[in-house]
């Protein structure tokens, strides 16, 4: 078969090439300002108007701006990034109006970094070299810490102190297996020069000509895949980013999500073009078996597996493809930052695999809660047909395929794979039995394969790079990157793409921060309401789908939620209850009855009515409504009351037997207390308290009368003596 | 309300017409209804009725999905609506503290628009800015990091939009 559509893509990527040349864009500075739904809400569009207006004054047409979706530095938003050609690339972080024009004047037009804004590390210094080095778990090099080594490296060729910085990067599967261990890869900035090293002595000797003599030392010089490159000189300088891998995300915060040109220049379509051309539906399918890729939406069932069924039990002709971008577990927002920041690669990916089960129709079921990712899609949707890489004869392959999107309209449980078809349908989205299962019985009556946002997003990688170094990168079992959303209290929440088997100690503490404010870890949440807490004595887990598993919490779609030892778990575990009790369909008893009852015993725990026999009940219920439920909702509602018990049964039983919360978070178990000696006796509480339960007269000490008491907490807020007392 | 109000707007009509000569016209159902309450702000019963009516499907088939999904509101909204974010994060940072303090300072509960119409309360699912919680959203702008303390301030705010 002639190359048809490698022509094309050929083509594009000229056409794109010559577009990018024209706009000169090489030789422009760029003033890069995020623009995710999160970005928003932090302040990104003053940014960018302040932006606009410095450079209109200036009257230079060299500085443009590009808006990109989020780098998940949610905690750091609005985060700007300064490219300057030929210099070290800068992000800044929490910009405002103010810094902006600080930022413009210092940086862009007198070209010196303001060190005090930059992302991260508030550095004194500018710095002459960065150097970035790998340090995964997989590869840590057998002699000693590749950081350390470079430091080493630093000290014995004599470079001063201070005029390089060094960071610890993440792994990419660069090194093929007989290199692990023996072999290290590390850039070097501004040069952006990748280099491969084996020993101390080959270290230092790249290091003395490159940073000494100014020289490359080409002998050590290594090629890398793109990506990457293509990671190391964006984000190989700010350490939020160093433990991470960024496949699935590898565009997003990077390239404007709105344009083709910008996704082409990135490799974007390259590998549907070889898909097509290869013309071989049962490679690509074995390609993504091998690869090891396992479903991303919760469940991790194998990709491959998955699209081998679609095919296997029956020849209907007509066969869909679906997205699952519904995203509601209530502490996520993955789906979301992918699809605002890098909505081609969904669609690449959903083409190829149309491609392989022989699909000609696609449809994406987005939140009606994400407006601005449902306008992304819709353009990049528009811009793909206008491009010939949706619709009919895709690249000339002969190929066709469409893809329209449908909007959810708030229902937790059509996420779940049945109820969604129904959904699309435009039925009411009740779960029903399986099997048969979608890949056998889909939409309507027709064999369809519904994968997640971010297990589409990885299959354009797979099929562009190989399985071969997909499956490279991970554990055994469980292969290639998972995104994280890192929220509650941890110091940087955000969006993080870790290798499987990172652990929980290096994704709280070296990615996220570590506890806030002087806290302790207390767990962490898991899986979201099907998932449960990882008691922070585990902290040395890996994460993939068997090892949470093993701790009773599941790998889930990637929410994940620290708490701290001001976290109570009783009500923690009682918030998720009432999420899938307030989402359950109602079909079947055991969810919709069960769920009631176990939370009815959940709040008079948490009113002090409990007794201990309460906590056995909940336990057998529990199992029960595990055992009996139709769907994943109901079948999994239990798990987080049934895994705070079994992590942290004493706490449940001090809210009983002691009518206490150890943490203050139940409000009916809160005793307010004056202390005799701090009142002044100034009245505030007495006059502010709502149902006037508190005695005493000016200047005298003050006493709640505990029985009329309603806990409301007012006479806490408003003391100035910090005499009232939680207890 | 005029009874005029109660007739679907030109091109809503005109996006049903597009959608019946589609394959699989029901299923287009959840878009339509999107549609309308995106332009009237609820899902009226007669806008329902002529829904059903252009549609060619039963009436107790667009009520059904109409009350199914919680996006769908069976009555009009407040001027301001206020959508506080009950996911995860935003409970654990103290969300419904937050919730509280909008039930006293507006005097209405979950669901319920104020007197004048001005506001609206509602509880959301995550919005997925779960980063920047606790999160308010009122109409389509997002408050980040909102405190107890700081509902009256908020509301007081949009009250003084209001007057100008
Ligand atoms: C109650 C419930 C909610 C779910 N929500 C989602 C969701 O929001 N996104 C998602 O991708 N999968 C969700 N799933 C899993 C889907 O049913 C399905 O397994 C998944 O979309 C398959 O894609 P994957 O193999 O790529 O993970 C949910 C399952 C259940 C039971
Ligand atoms: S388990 Fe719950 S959500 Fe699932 S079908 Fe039964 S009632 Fe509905
Ligand atoms: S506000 Fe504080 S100091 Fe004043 S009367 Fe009350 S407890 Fe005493
Ligand atoms: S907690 Fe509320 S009700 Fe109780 S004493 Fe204080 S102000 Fe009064």
């Amino acid at each position: 078969m002639p190359p048809h559509a490698v022509t094309f893509y050929n083509a594009l990527h000229q056409f794109m090439v010559a577009r990018r040349e024209q706009s000169g864009l090489a030789e422009k500075t760029v003033i890069q300002v995020g623009s995710a739904t999160c970005e928003k809400a932090a302040g990104s569009e003053a940014v960018m108007k302040e932006f606009s207006k410095l450079i209109r004054a200036s009257g230079r047409d060299d500085i443009i701006i590009k808006q990109t979706g989020c780098t998940g530095r949610c905690a750091r938003e609005p985060i700007v990034g300064v490219f300057i050609p030929g210099q070290i690339p800068i992000k800044y972080e929490r910009v405002d109006a103010e810094k902006v024009q600080t930022i413009f004047h210092d940086h862009i037009i007198g070209g010196q970094s303001v060190p005090e804004l930059v992302l991260d590390k508030k550095t004194e210094k500018r710095y002459d070299y960065v150097i970035t080095v790998c340090s995964s778990q997989r590869c840590r090099h057998a002699e000693s810490d590749p950081e350390v080594m470079v430091a080493k490296a630093l000290k014995a060729t004599g470079i001063e102190e201070g005029t390089v910085r060094i960071f610890g990067g993440g792994c990419f599967g660069l090194c093929s297996s007989d290199k692990v261990g023996k072999q290290q890869v590390m850039m070097i900035f501004p040069e952006r020069i990748l280099y491969s090293f084996g020993t101390q002595e080959q270290l230092e000797e790249i290091i003395e000509s490159h940073l000494i003599r100014k020289k490359i030392l080409t002998r050590y010089q290594t090629k890398a895949d793109f990506i990457t490159e293509q990671f190391f000189s964006l984000y190989g300088d700010v350490s939020f980013f160093n433990k991470q891998t960024r496949l699935t995300l590898r565009n997003s915060g990077l390239i404007d999500p709105e344009s083709l040109v910008d996704y082409v220049m990135n490799k974007g379509y390259e590998a549907l073009a070889n898909v097509l051309d290869r013309g071989d539906p049962n490679w690509v399918i074995a390609e993504i078996t091998t690869s090891g890729l396992r479903g991303r939406g919760g469940g991790g069932f194998p990709t491959g597996t998955k699209w081998k069924n679609a095919i296997t039990y029956t020849n209907d002709p007509i066969k869909y493809v679906v997205c699952n971008a519904d995203e509601g577990d209530p502490g996520a927002f993955m789906d979301r930052s992918a699809l605002e920041g890098d909505p081609f690669i969904i669609l690449e990916g959903m083409t190829i695999g149309a491609y392989a089960i022989g699909a000609h129709k696609g449809y994406i079921y987005v939140r009606a809660e994400y407006p601005l990712a449902i306008e992304r899609l819709e353009k990049a949707i528009a811009k793909a047909k206008e491009n010939n890489l949706l619709g009919n004869n895709i690249m000339n392959s002969g190929f066709d395929f469409d893809v329209e999107i449908r909007l959810g309209a708030g229902a937790f449980v059509c996420g779940e794979e049945t109820a969604l078809m129904l959904s699309i349908e435009g039925k009411r989205g009740q779960p029903r039995i399986r099997p048969p299962y979608p890949t056998e019985s889909g939409l309507w009556g027709h064999p369809t394969v519904i994968n997640n946002v971010e297990t589409w997003a990885n299959v354009p990688t797979i099929m562009l790079y190989g399985a071969e170094w997909y499956s490279r990168i991970g554990t055994e079992k469980s292969k290639g990157t998972k995104v994280f959303a890192l929220a509650g209290k941890v110091v940087n929440t955000g969006l993080v793409e870790v290798p499987m088997g990172t652990s929980l100690r290096d994704i709280i503490y070296d990615i996220g921060g570590g506890v806030p404010d002087g806290h302790q870890l207390k767990a962490v949440q898991t899986g979201g309401p099907s998932g449960g807490c990882i008691p922070a004595a585990n902290i040395d887990t890996m994460v993939d789908y068997e090892e949470l598993a093993k701790l009773g919490s599941i790998m889930g779609s990637g929410g994940m939620i620290v708490l701290d030892d001001t976290d109570c778990m009783v009500q923690t575990a009682k918030f998720f209850l009432e999420f899938t009790q307030s989402e359950s369909c109602g079909k079947c008893v055991p969810c919709r009855e069960g769920t009631v009852r176990m939370l009815e015993i959940l709040e008079r725990i948490t009113e002090g009515k409990g007794e201990l026999a309460d906590l056995d009940k909940l336990e057998r219920l529990g199992k029960l409504i595990q055992k009996s439920s139709l769907c994943g909702l109901g079948m999994t509602a239990p798990n987080p009351v049934l895994n705070a018990l079994h992590n942290f049964r004493d706490e449940f039983e001090v809210h009983i037997t002691e009518k206490r919360c150890p943490t203050h978070k139940c409000p009916q178990l809160i005793k307010y207390e004056i202390d005799v000696e701090k009142c002044t006796g100034c009245t505030l509480c007495a006059r502010r308290c709502p149902v006037s339960c508190i005695d005493g007269t000016a200047r005298q000490v003050h006493v709640i009368n505990q029985e009329a008491c309603i806990k409301c907490g007012e006479c806490f807020n408003v003391c100035k003596f910090d005499a009232v007392l939680k207890i | 309300m005029d009874a005029k109000a109660h007739k679907l707007d030109h091109d809503i009509v005109e996006f049903i017409n597009q959608c019946r000569e589609q394959e699989h016209p029901d299923s287009y159902l959840i878009a339509v209804l999107h549609k309308v309450q995106n332009r009237y702000g609820y899902l009226d019963k007669e806008h329902m009725a002529e829904v059903a009516q252009r549609m060619q499907v039963p009436t107790s088939t667009v009520s059904g999905v109409a009350t199914f999904y919680h996006f769908f509101r069976l009555q009009p909204k407040g001027k301001y609506h206020i959508s506080i974010c009950l996911g995860t994060a935003c409970f654990i940072k103290g969300a419904d503290k937050v919730l509280d303090a909008f039930r006293t300072e507006l005097g209405i509960e979950l669901g319920e628009t104020t007197a004048d119409e001005l506001f609206s309360l509602d509880s959301s699912r995550c919005l997925g800015v779960c980063a920047l919680a606790p999160v308010v959203l009122i109409n389509e702008q997002v408050f980040s990091k909102v405190s107890a303390k700081q509902v009256p301030q908020l509301l007081n705010k949009v009250k003084e939009q209001e007057l100008v």
